[in-house]
């Protein structure tokens, strides 16, 4: 299944730099994501949660999708932020370190309890980031373990630590767990993304990674730092061809639908619905990347 | 023939000093300049923050026993705080700059002179000369490089401060220049920017400015994000603006978000093959990387940014100076600035009716400088002011400007990180600009966005007592600034 | 009502945050000292904020002090919020003085 929703950048924002926090949302990433676990010092715990709390609330991110990265439910902090995201009406819940299924349902379950007590109508969406060998293995499963699940993420600074290696260039440590990230995703018809690329200077070298899991099939990546966000979406921008191509389709598949007709062609060949959705993700993309205007 | 002078042999050259120009002193300069209470001295600001002339002149005017002078700076820097003990001991009494900043620019706002200090544009400067409102008595010309004769250029020697372009205008019509020079070369120094018939004397010191605080801005690509995303957009703008074709021109400022407009421009220019007539104005390094990559055909400089263009300037012959006169001058019979096509203009504050305030700041305070502001925008085909929609909790856009300097009138685009608003007068840019995926807003919604960010500011209390008076470029008062209400 | 308040800051004095202290006072009621680079046009709201944090806390017999960077608005509530539970030893949260 085609994902409604575009999500090709996910922004890390430290939930204690004000800073980034007050401005992340000018540079328009399709998520942005607040951080209150590995980027925030024990002694800001409490005033990083705050601060996210009511930046959540807050106009400047109404129409964008956010994600709260909290800290793992055995620490002090983990049920505390969880309360606080819910609360102030986060999109997504960023799971730390996704080993298993029951790591997922633990916190599905405190989800649904704090919905419940303040009588959330909105489910919150979860997004679970494996980052070892176990959660690699167990990727499928976990994939499939919860219908809040809208997607798994690779985290690859500890799963290259957990598999004894490091990150390199042509990134050969980390292909089997591309690999087996989006197959899981895709198995269970949810989204798949990418690590972060750390060198923020790098264009070259984050552009040709983009591009690499890109064509694997990863609906998008995770950022640093918001320059690479033009970066990334002019990567995925599709071309004029696909555009053209997809355009036909939509024209094609409304005209038939005016005219009655059960079935849509072009030239002589057959469209069915999955070519429909990938068109209509072909313009939203196109849309979003700039390259369509109003007008259409 | 009765009242004509019969020939006399009285005069002989050959074998006399030829150095009665050189004076071993600036007392002695002066001196000889017959300078006298109540006159108008001036000084340019090629080195900006590094300038190291007018300071020690003014000490040395005030110790001979000066008062009441007129003090005309093509502008002033925070390095010119030192003139508040000259103003209150009564030294200087009236001040025409292009800017005002740091204590100097506070005191001021704060009530510090009788007089209201005039603010004049570069193009306007040269105006105010020319009509004779602004009558320079004795200039002093600082330069890294003159001949005995004063045949002098700012492009060579241990400080190069690169275009003399300000201070042209002065030395061809102040009363007395005096030329205050680091090295002295063998006579002639040609082709210089100040030439030997303008000039009544020369004095060597020891240092002149100091190259490295010239400072406008970045010499290096910005990382800053907010930055970045502006010059992204001013270039998408410029793209989609109906200018962009070969042969176009182009001005840009300094800081940041200019910068990178240049670099991000460069890469368009090239994928699409376009090179540009010309770029004007205060010149910057990656200008010269333009020239250098066959991008811009020539620059017109007007005023050095930093140390790559003023070294580009004495090697490059497409690298070329011009004066004020020749820049920016309303009255003048060609300003090069009728002749552009763009130009990417910063603001502190831009109001509802599209105002622009580039020398008071939030506070109210003078901290800024007219420039080439409303010359630039009131002539390039197409005048674009980039800014942040908010400098942390400070709007940039506001309901009425502080003060104007740029008349609403001349300004066409306002880029802004949160959308881009249009002037109503031109429809078909908007519509250009919408399709090609920017978006663009009425300046009333971007108005709305800021105040939702910030709140709604309190009125900043003055008194009635003028400050500075706003001179627009044909002289005309198109505004003026208060004392700040204790 | 006897309020033990132990001394406490939050915050930072970098662009855009405050730092904010709170300090234990022996007369009763809430005095809020404000410095701010943005003073001339917002300190009346900036005070109006950091009272609003402080009653819905119940505060009394404290000084409130502010360094102001230039933080919008909900930045200065949580960071006063921050300064007061932590002057008041609460981890727990109280939603309903947020």
């Amino acid at each position: 299944m085609i994902q409604q929703k575009l999500r090709r950048s996910m922004l890390f924002v430290p939930g204690s730099n004000v800073s980034m926090v007050c401005n992340a949302f000018i540079y328009q990433p399709d998520t942005v994501m607040f951080d209150l676990e590995d980027s925030v010092a024990l002694s800001e715990k409490d005033s990083a949660r705050l601060l996210v709390y009511h930046a959540l609330q807050h106009f400047t991110y109404k129409d964008i999708e956010t994600a709260v990265r909290v800290n793992p439910l055995n620490t002090p902090f983990g049920i505390l932020d969880l309360e606080a995201a819910i609360r102030a009406g986060a999109d997504i819940i960023r799971l730390p370190k996704t080993d298993s299924v029951d790591d997922v349902l633990e916190m599905e379950q405190e989800i649904a309890d704090i919905e419940n007590r303040i009588g959330r109508q909105k489910k919150t969406m979860m997004l679970a980031a494996i980052e070892s060998a176990l959660g690699v293995v167990n990727a499928v499963d976990i994939a499939r373990s919860s219908k809040r699940l809208m997607g798994i993420a690779l985290g690859a600074e500890d799963f290259v630590r957990d598999l004894r290696t490091q990150r390199t260039k042509a990134g050969s440590e980390l292909m089997a767990a591309r690999n087996q990230i989006l197959l899981a995703a895709r198995a269970a018809k949810i989204s798949a993304f990418d690590s972060v690329f750390s060198d923020v200077k790098d264009k070259e070298g984050f552009v040709y990674e983009v591009n690499y899991i890109k064509g694997l099939g990863f609906d998008g990546k995770s950022l640093i730092n918001p320059n690479q966000i033009p970066w990334l979406h002019k990567a995925f921008e599709p071309s004029i061809e696909d555009i053209t191509w997809a355009q036909e389709v939509l024209e094609a598949a409304k005209d038939s639908k005016i005219r009655g007709l059960g079935v849509v062609s072009i030239d002589g060949k057959m469209v069915d619905a999955p070519i429909i959705a990938r068109a209509r993700w072909i313009v939203d993309l196109a849309k979003a990347s700039g390259v369509l205007g109003e007008e259409v | 023939m009765n009242n004509l002078k019969t020939f006399t042999c009285t005069e002989k050259i050959k074998g006399e000093n030829r150095e009665t120009k050189l004076f071993t002193t600036i007392q002695e300069a002066i001196k000889a300049s017959c300078l006298q209470d109540g006159m108008t001295i001036s000084f340019h600001h090629a080195f900006r923050g590094g300038d190291l002339i007018l300071n020690k002149v003014i000490d040395i005017i005030a110790a001979m026993g000066f008062k009441d002078l007129t003090l005309a700076s093509s502008s002033l820097a925070s390095i010119h705080d030192t003139l508040i003990a000259h103003i209150k001991s009564g030294v200087i009494t009236q001040i025409y700059t292009s800017g005002l900043r740091g204590k100097l620019g506070e005191a001021i706002s704060h009530g510090l002179m009788e007089k209201p200090v005039h603010i004049h544009s570069h193009g306007g400067r040269v105006h105010l000369i020319q009509s004779g409102e602004l009558n320079i008595d004795v200039a002093f010309v600082g330069v890294p490089v003159s001949d005995v004769f004063g045949n002098a250029n700012g492009h060579s020697g241990r400080s190069k401060c690169g275009s003399l372009g300000y201070v042209m205008s002065d030395a061809q019509y102040a009363k007395h220049v005096i030329i205050l020079t680091e090295e002295l070369v063998a006579y002639p120094n040609k082709p210089s920017s100040i030439s030997q018939d303008q000039v009544d004397s020369v004095v060597v010191v020891d240092a002149v400015g100091d190259p490295a605080k010239i400072g406008a801005g970045e010499t290096r690509m910005t990382s800053n994000p907010k930055e970045l995303m502006l010059a992204r957009l001013t270039t998408k703008v410029i793209e989609h603006s109906g200018l962009f074709k070969e042969g176009f021109s182009l001005q840009t400022g300094t800081g940041g978000a200019s910068l990178a407009t240049t670099v991000f421009l460069s890469e368009k220019m090239e994928s699409k093959g376009i090179t540009a007539s010309f770029g004007l104005g205060g010149i910057t390094g990656t200008m010269v990387y333009m020239l250098k990559r066959g991008l811009i055909k020539k620059l017109l400089d007007v005023q050095s940014f930093d140390e790559f263009a003023a070294k580009s300037l004495g090697e490059n012959e497409n690298h070329i100076e011009i004066s004020a006169n020749e820049y920016a001058n309303p009255s003048s019979k060609g300003a090069a600035i009728k002749q552009l096509d763009i130009v990417v203009l910063s603001a502190l504050e831009i109001d509802l009716d599209f105002n622009v305030n580039v020398i008071t700041g939030s506070k109210g305070l003078l901290r800024g400088a007219s420039g080439g502001h409303c010359d630039t925008a009131a002539e390039a085909k197409l005048s674009i002011i980039v800014a942040p929609l908010t400098r942390g909790r400070i709007p940039t856009i506001t309901k009425r400007v502080n003060t104007i300097v740029t008349p609403g009138s001349s300004v066409d685009v306002v880029v802004t990180d949160q959308g881009i608003a249009v002037h109503p007068r031109h429809p078909e840019l908007a519509a250009a600009l919408k399709k090609a995926g920017l978006i663009v807003l009425d300046m009333h919604a971007l108005y709305e966005k800021a105040m939702a960010l910030c709140g709604e500011p309190q009125e900043i209390k003055y008194t009635d007592k003028v400050v500075a008076l706003i001179r627009y470029r044909d002289g005309s008062i198109i505004d003026v600034v208060r004392q700040l209400a204790k | 009502m006897q309020q033990n308040i132990i001394p406490s800051h939050a915050g930072t004095l970098e662009s855009s945050d405050l730092f904010v202290r709170i300090l234990p006072k022996k007369e009763g009621g809430v005095s809020i000292e404000l410095e701010s680079s943005v003073c001339e046009i917002y300190a009346d709201a900036i005070k109006k904020t950091v009272l609003e944090c402080a009653n819905a806390f119940g505060a009394d017999g404290m000084s409130i002090i502010v360094q102001d960077k230039g933080a919008l608005d909900y930045v200065i509530k949580a960071r006063v919020q921050t300064a007061l539970l932590r002057a008041f030893g609460m981890n727990e949260l109280d939603w309903s003085v947020l």
